[in-house]
């Protein structure tokens, strides 16, 4: 883990708020450098293939949720939420060597960019169809409870268009009803893909689901990084507690498009202009300016810090080998006794 | 006497008493013991580990796969296995995509109480054994004896993959057998129900009973038919098959699925590939009729295949 020998992963005393926020203004600073670079390679053509899904403007939020949780929990990202993995502790190896395609990565080349996860360190691989891996995470929750492992707290982070979803509802519903420690965060960036949110949902305010459901919401200003880190962790305390799920609403503007691949056109310009268009990265140095918890010169330091890091993990993954069709081990199993065809090229294969 | 549905209530007993990391999740199953009572008293039993589930089918499957990559081993009750199309996706793209995606096993069981029996209509009794044994990653059972009902179940959850256990509602209360075995052939490997000489009719759930009494009837006519359970479809005991065509030089596929694709269609695919010289007639097929399976008993019991249409399709292939 290149960054962690640096940034080491604990938590912090909510009486040093300030140092927290440094600490999460460091990782969004990071992840920040991380997709711009990513993008970069990107858009240089050859080196990533597939998509590229970013988290500008969406940082405060995701950095929020990877901090206010602790070994031992279960987070499960989306695709903006490099942020949060980072903070969780997730390598930035693991990001780079999983959009490189580079077989010593997670995934092997196997599966790409954000679909990246290692389920044994609680960190989840995202599937596709939004909204499926919540129950995933209460899952595993549940495992907790049946193994006696307490005061665990697991969090899937969502964007508005998973709330339509049919899976949403079943995974809320079953949270809580079993009075899971699950902390569902939602990002409302006005968006899913290309749909604005009065094609999406017909309600007032997401955060008015969680009545329905029998649990508590909270709303949160999505670009403000201070009410992200109260919120979000008030959020994942109470969880922690014991006091059930926890839905939180978290408001901002996406800053990109879905992927790179799309220019946003479609992108209402006045919302731009609204304060949920602000770029949570720059409200929150601007903050950290203004009541002195760092200053330019700091900030200037981490921000060299966060491109060498990201200079040598990209440096590192581009020298590491592809997957090879020919040596790769075709067998979707694990009780490799009872795959079918892997000896044959035949009709078996 | 022990019936098929006693026996997996059994080997459920025998997972939850052998092993802690067992559960089981699904609607109605506690304190009710299931629509069919296949974990009844198990909530009794067991306190906190058979767990009413809401009808939430894809959260169901979701959860368990969650709990698996924790430790634990969950089997989940589908009350009938048309509905667990709701938890298709949690199935089909992260269950069985797990472990190669990430080499952490997803080991979970998943009961579906398949087939039909009269009256049940369209919703109520489905074969889907097909459509999951199209993805990779899965395993798929299909017990046709009481015998293989207890010991697949105990190897299914065992088992470090996801397994579909497809397990069929008309054998449930009239199958017998006189006790539980204590050895099993592994999963993998087909059985020869009946040996024979003449032509072999290769199948799987409740069509080999099916199989067996057609069987029975030609070779009162002096026709020895070789009846094949493939126990398992996935993975597809291919080798046993092409071993009896070998012997028989003749093969009827029977299933009670729908025609398109399917288990029937793999089976003479592979057998029409590797064991095209074995034949001596063309290879046929006997599948249910393409439609939704019926309500009404007159119609049900012509839309799936029976003895009386095995016999005469066998009739057929051996050319009388």
């Amino acid at each position: 883990m290149l960054q962690s020998a640096e940034m080491p992963r604990h938590t912090v005393k909510a009486s040093d708020f300030s140092e927290t926020y440094r600490r999460a203004f460091r990782w969004m600073l990071l992840a920040r450098t991380t997709e711009e670079k990513i993008a970069s390679v990107f858009r240089s053509g050859g080196k990533i293939t597939g998509g590229v899904f970013l988290g500008k403007g969406q940082e405060a939020i995701s950095v929020a949720t990877g901090i206010a949780l602790r070994n031992g929990d279960i987070f499960a990202p989306l695709i903006r939420d490099q942020a949060g993995r980072l903070a969780f502790g997730e390598s930035l190896l693991d990001c780079t060597l999983t959009y490189l395609g580079a077989r010593s990565g997670p995934m092997r080349g196997r599966d790409g960019n954000v679909h990246r996860g290692r389920p044994l360190e609680g960190l989840l691989p995202m599937i596709s169809h939004l909204g499926a891996m919540i129950s995933v995470v209460n899952g595993m929750l549940m495992a907790h409870r049946f193994q006696g492992k307490k005061n665990t707290v697991g969090a899937a982070s969502l964007g508005d268009g998973a709330t339509s979803t049919g899976a949403f509802h079943e995974s809320i519903n079953q949270a809580a009803v079993e009075n899971l420690p699950l902390v569902l965060v939602v990002t409302n960036n006005q968006y899913a893909y290309s749909t604005p949110n009065d094609r999406q949902f017909a309600c007032a305010d997401l955060v008015d689901k969680a009545i329905g459901y029998g649990i508590r919401g909270h709303s949160v200003d999505g670009t403000d990084l201070g009410a992200c880190l109260r919120v979000i962790g008030s959020a994942v305390e109470l969880a922690r507690q014991g006091e059930g799920p926890q839905l939180v609403v978290a408001t901002n503007l996406r800053l990109v498009g879905h992927g790179e691949h799309d220019d946003a056109h479609y992108i209402a310009p006045h919302l731009k202009e609204m304060p949920l268009g602000r770029d949570s990265l720059a409200v929150a140095e601007a903050e950290l300016l203004q009541n002195a918890w760092a200053d330019s010169e700091t900030i200037e330091g981490w921000t060299r810090d966060s491109i060498s890091q990201v200079e040598k993990a990209i440096a590192h993954s581009l020298r590491e080998p592809s997957p090879d069709p020919a040596t790769e081990d075709w067998c979707a199993l694990s009780s490799r006794h009872l795959a079918e065809g892997l000896s044959s090229n035949g009709s078996r294969g | 006497m022990i019936t098929y549905l006693e026996a997996i209530r059994e080997a459920q007993r025998q997972a939850l008493e052998n092993d802690p990391r067992v559960y089981i999740y699904g609607q109605d199953i506690g304190a009710f013991g299931g629509a069919f009572k296949a974990t009844k008293n198990l909530a009794q039993s067991f306190p906190g580990r058979v767990l009413d589930s809401p009808i939430s089918e894809d959260a169901m499957v979701g959860s368990a796969i969650g709990a698996s990559l924790q430790g634990m081993r969950p089997i989940v009750e589908m009350q009938f296995a048309d509905f667990s199309t709701v938890g298709f996706n949690q199935i089909v793209n992260q269950a069985a995509t797990m472990f190669w995606r990430t080499g952490v096993p997803c080991p979970i069981t998943i009961r579906l109480p398949s087939g039909g029996t009269p009256g049940s209509g369209p919703f109520h009794s489905q074969n889907l054994e097909a459509l999951y044994a199209h993805y990779p990653g899965l395993i798929l059972m299909t017990p046709a004896t009481v015998e293989d009902a207890y010991s697949m179940l105990l190897e299914a959850v065992a088992l470090d993959d996801p397994v579909i256990f497809c397990e069929h509602k008309y054998l449930y209360f009239h199958l017998k057998a006189e006790s539980l075995p204590s050895e099993a052939l592994p999963v993998g490997r087909a059985r020869i129900a009946r040996a024979g000489r003449d032509a072999t009719v290769v199948t799987y759930s409740a069509m080999v009973h099916e199989a067996l009494s057609a069987a029975e009837e030609l070779s009162t006519q002096g026709w020895e038919i070789e009846v094949i359970d493939l126990r398992s479809i996935k993975p597809l005991d291919t080798d046993t098959v092409l071993a009896s065509v070998a012997r028989t030089g003749r093969i009827l596929a029977v299933g009670e699925a729908w025609p398109w694709g399917g288990v029937t269609a793999e089976v003479l695919a592979r057998v029409a590939t590797d064991g095209f010289n074995l034949l001596d007639a063309p290879p046929m097929r006997l599948n249910s009729k393409d439609t939704p399976v019926p309500f009404h008993p007159n119609l049900w019991g012509t839309h799936r295949p029976t003895a009386q249409t095995i016999v005469s399709a066998l009739r057929d292939l051996l050319r009388l």
